[in-house]
């Protein structure tokens, strides 16, 4: 049945799955332009500041589709939840309210200077407006991801007249889940955007491109690939034993415990049934989900049926953890194979090459894997013991939220196809780009010469 | 209690000064864009117009999130009710602005044989966006009244406000172009400056009409001697500009900002006509600001981040337009 609550949450899940994708590419990118700007300034090398100019506009363009269908996001909470505003307003609002004030505007001012002012202001200036764009996308995931920990784990308010009032604003912003959720988010991010580096870098280097540049990122987004992916195994490890303790029936969803056991088996494969509450096809490492949960062969792992009608639908987050991961090894395989190819050799057979082309927006797939295991494992809460979904929900006519997530989805899935195929457009064209590559910086580190503006012609009709 | 009493007047007072920033900023390359002409000799000229706006045009957004964001935080009762029924012509502005967004970022690195048509994606966001915020208007000053004329009046409105932000990004760029560029921008002003005062009568004479309780507040003897000095004085600004702009350009350029800032001085006198017509109601006739108001504790909460971040803001904002003072010249990301 599709009523206004459906309809609801296939809009917000609509939304949010298309604006995710681009703040999870942005906030690290940023950090990655700051990076090649730091090291053109310090060693005056002109292969990283092509480097910049290339990936700047992909940050760019990556950048606006994030600013306008986050605006719809921030619409979303009043248009479609009046229920959620109405109950934790008072918490949600200032949490919202910091990231305007703290983030948005610092990123959207300097990111004007940061495109467009590099001849207009002193070199330094311009880095500086670099790492304050850098600073305001994370501040933005800082303040957002505060606000989902509290919905997650809500803690420092009180409940008057079933409204909730706060009581300790640092007990609600570093709530208990929140550094887990963080850091595994920037960590997400920086697998993200290593992955969509790499991808494009070996496209430009398959379609022929011999200049520096391309190689020089290649090289460096998967370095940083082979030390983010261990790491956030690791943090990915602390962030499960923080649900176990804090949302038992999220991980008896993920691991696909129905019945409360000890010594729970980690399950490779299974069908889960929600009717006959069991799994089906079930492959499992005998005892390996106790081990890594509880860190004892014969822990006790709570089971679904423990939470009566109080668990998420269990298949969507069984699945998606488990895309999650899978994508994850596969990311930890690919950058410590490419790293040594790089590192050691300068270069990598074409088959790997290849390899890398098609998982540039494999950091895509697992983030949304990774949000839909967290958030669809909330439910049935909106905010955990306090609102559920159901309660929080417009009492619009359906027909009115079906128009609008008809124009949405055709709006997003236009978008999609526009972006994906423009970053390959540009990438092509930056394979035919003149970059006078022989043209080494003078000994004396004078960049006068090789500094010409080439390319990037904004706004002419030779773009 | 004083935070009971005062903190909601703060913050409509904040809430105000964010939209009319937000109409005034984004009005105007919102303007620009609705102004786009679209013959293909036309393309330099839209490359221009186009770069004119280019540094601000996503900062002056994020005036409309603060002013959203602001209702959200501290009117929240308020804030559902609007959205309930503006909720199809948000979802049409929302459309608008992803439009204009992303045709700005994708007709420069797109194919060539596609940048004419993100520049139609462009100029047919700008003007979606503004015939819906102006529809959204006239459905509030109405109190969100069902009916034919309410719609009807919404219309007006949502032509009004296209009008006026045509008139203020006309303005823009009489300010920051030359040569033909300019004098069609000029020529551009004068008309749509004239729709736009017709469509501020209008407005005018409608909404005390339909509203008693400001038909009455208007005038009311002796205070109408005092507020009449709006309508007065906003009615001296479009007249003068109308005459000024007939003696655009002048030599060395003189002169070229005066059309931009009388359209801010009559969006600001627009705009504290319609403050004194409704306050302290926050959703006409229906709800007042104390009524609407979130808890004083996390009202101070934000308040006090907004005192010391608002005016860091202003101060880099500020920075960014003396950055990019002068001429537009074409856009280059180095």
């Amino acid at each position: 049945m599709l009523d206004a609550l459906m309809l609801s949450r296939i809009q917000f899940a609509a939304n949010i799955s298309f604006h995710i994708l681009f703040p999870t590419i942005t906030i690290a990118m940023c950090w990655f332009l700051v990076f090649f700007k730091v090291r053109h300034d310090m060693t005056g090398n002109p292969v990283w500041m092509r480097a910049y100019r290339f990936w700047v506009k992909v940050f760019a363009l990556s950048f606006a589709i994030g600013v306008v269908s986050g605006i719809t996001m921030s619409f979303q909470f009043g248009t479609n939840w009046p229920g959620f505003m109405e109950t934790v307003g008072n918490i949600a609002g200032p949490l919202l309210g910091y990231e305007v004030l703290t983030a948005f505007f610092l990123e959207a001012t300097f990111l004007g200077i940061m495109l467009f002012g590099i001849k207009r202001v002193p070199n330094k200036v311009h880095t500086l407006a670099t790492i304050l764009v850098a600073i305001g996308t994370s501040l933005s995931a800082f303040w957002i991801l505060a606000l989902d920990s509290w919905m997650q784990t809500p803690t420092g308010f009180e409940m008057r007249d079933g409204v909730a009032y706060p009581t300790d604003w640092f007990a609600i912003v570093f709530n208990p889940s929140f550094p887990y959720r963080l850091i595994h988010m920037l960590l997400a991010s920086g697998l993200t955007a290593s992955f969509f580096i790499a991808g494009i870098s070996a496209y430009r280097i398959l379609k022929g491109d011999v200049k520096k540049a391309p190689r020089l990122t290649l090289k460096v987004s998967l370095i940083v690939a082979a030390i983010l992916a261990p790491t956030q195994a690791l943090v990915g490890d602390f962030h499960g034993l923080n649900t176990l303790e804090h949302q038992p029936a999220k991980i008896a969803a993920i691991e696909g415990i129905w019945e409360t056991e000890k010594g729970a088996p980690l399950l490779l494969f299974a069908l889960p049934d929600e009717e006959t509450k069991t799994n089906k096809f079930a492959i499992g490492i005998p005892k390996l989900a106790s081990l890594i949960l509880t860190h004892e062969l014969d822990g006790e792992l709570k089971g679904l049926n423990e939470f009566e009608n109080e668990h998420p639908p269990v298949a969507p987050v069984f699945w998606s953890f488990r895309v999650m991961v899978g994508l994850g090894l596969l990311m930890l395989a690919l950058s410590w194979f490419g790293s040594y190819h790089m590192v050691r050799k300068g270069k990598m057979p074409n088959w790997m090459l290849k390899v890398l082309v098609g998982t540039t927006f494999s950091g895509w797939v697992a983030t949304l894997a990774g949000w839909y295991v967290t958030e669809i494992g909330r439910q049935p809460w909106l905010v955990t013991g306090v609102l559920r979904t159901e309660d929080a929900v417009t009492s619009l006519p359906a027909s009115n939220v079906a128009f609008s997530l008809a124009l949405y989805l055709i709006v997003y899935g236009f978008l999609l196809v526009a972006y994906i195929r423009t970053v390959f457009l540009m990438a092509r064209k930056a394979v035919k780009e003149e970059e006078f590559e022989t043209n080494e910086p003078r000994p004396d580190g004078n960049l006068t010469n090789v500094n010409q503006p080439q390319d990037n012609v904004e706004g002419s009709a030779k773009a | 209690m004083m935070d009971a009493y005062w903190l909601p007047v703060i913050f409509i007072g904040l809430m105000g000064l964010s939209v009319l920033v937000y109409a005034i900023l984004d009005g105007y390359d919102l303007g620009v864009g609705i102004l786009l002409p679209m013959g293909e000799a036309d393309e330099a000229q839209r490359d221009t117009m186009i770069a004119s706006i280019g540094p601000f045009w996503d900062a002056n957004e994020t005036w409309l999130v603060l002013a959203v964001g602001i209702m959200l935080i501290a009117f929240p009762a308020a804030h559902s009710i609007v959205l309930y029924h503006l909720y199809i012509p948000v979802a049409i502005m929302l459309i608008g602005l992803i439009m204009r967004g992303v045709a700005f970022d994708f007709r420069a690195k797109a194919a060539v044989d596609h940048k004419l048509a993100w520049d139609r994606t462009f100029k047919a966001g700008s003007i979606l966006t503004t015939l819906a915020q102006g529809y959204m208007l006239g459905l509030y000053v109405m109190g969100f009244e069902g009916g034919i004329s309410t719609h009807l009046f919404g219309l007006l409105s949502g032509l009004g406000v296209t009008a006026a932000y045509s008139y203020i990004g006309a303005a823009w760029l009489v300010m920051k172009t030359e040569n033909s560029l300019q004098q069609r921008a000029v020529a551009w002003t004068k008309t749509t400056g004239r729709f736009c005062f017709m469509g501020v009568i209008a407005v005018s004479i409608v909404n005390p009409l339909v509203n008693p309780g400001v038909f009455d507040r208007w005038f009311d003897f002796p205070l109408v001697m005092f507020v009449l000095l709006i309508p007065a004085l906003c009615f001296a600004a479009f007249l003068f500009n109308d005459f000024l702009l007939g003696r655009l350009p002048k030599e060395n350029d003189r002169h070229c900002w005066v059309p931009f800032s009388l359209v801010m001085l009559i969006f600001l006198l627009c705009f504290s006509a319609l403050g004194f017509s409704f306050f302290p109601d926050v959703v006409p006739g229906q709800m007042d600001i104390w009524e609407a108001a979130s808890a004083p504790e996390s009202l101070i909460v934000i308040l006090i981040g907004a005192l010391i971040v608002v005016p860091v803001i202003l101060m880099y904002t500020a920075f960014s337009y003396w950055v990019f003072r002068g001429k537009a010249t074409s856009l280059n990301y180095h």
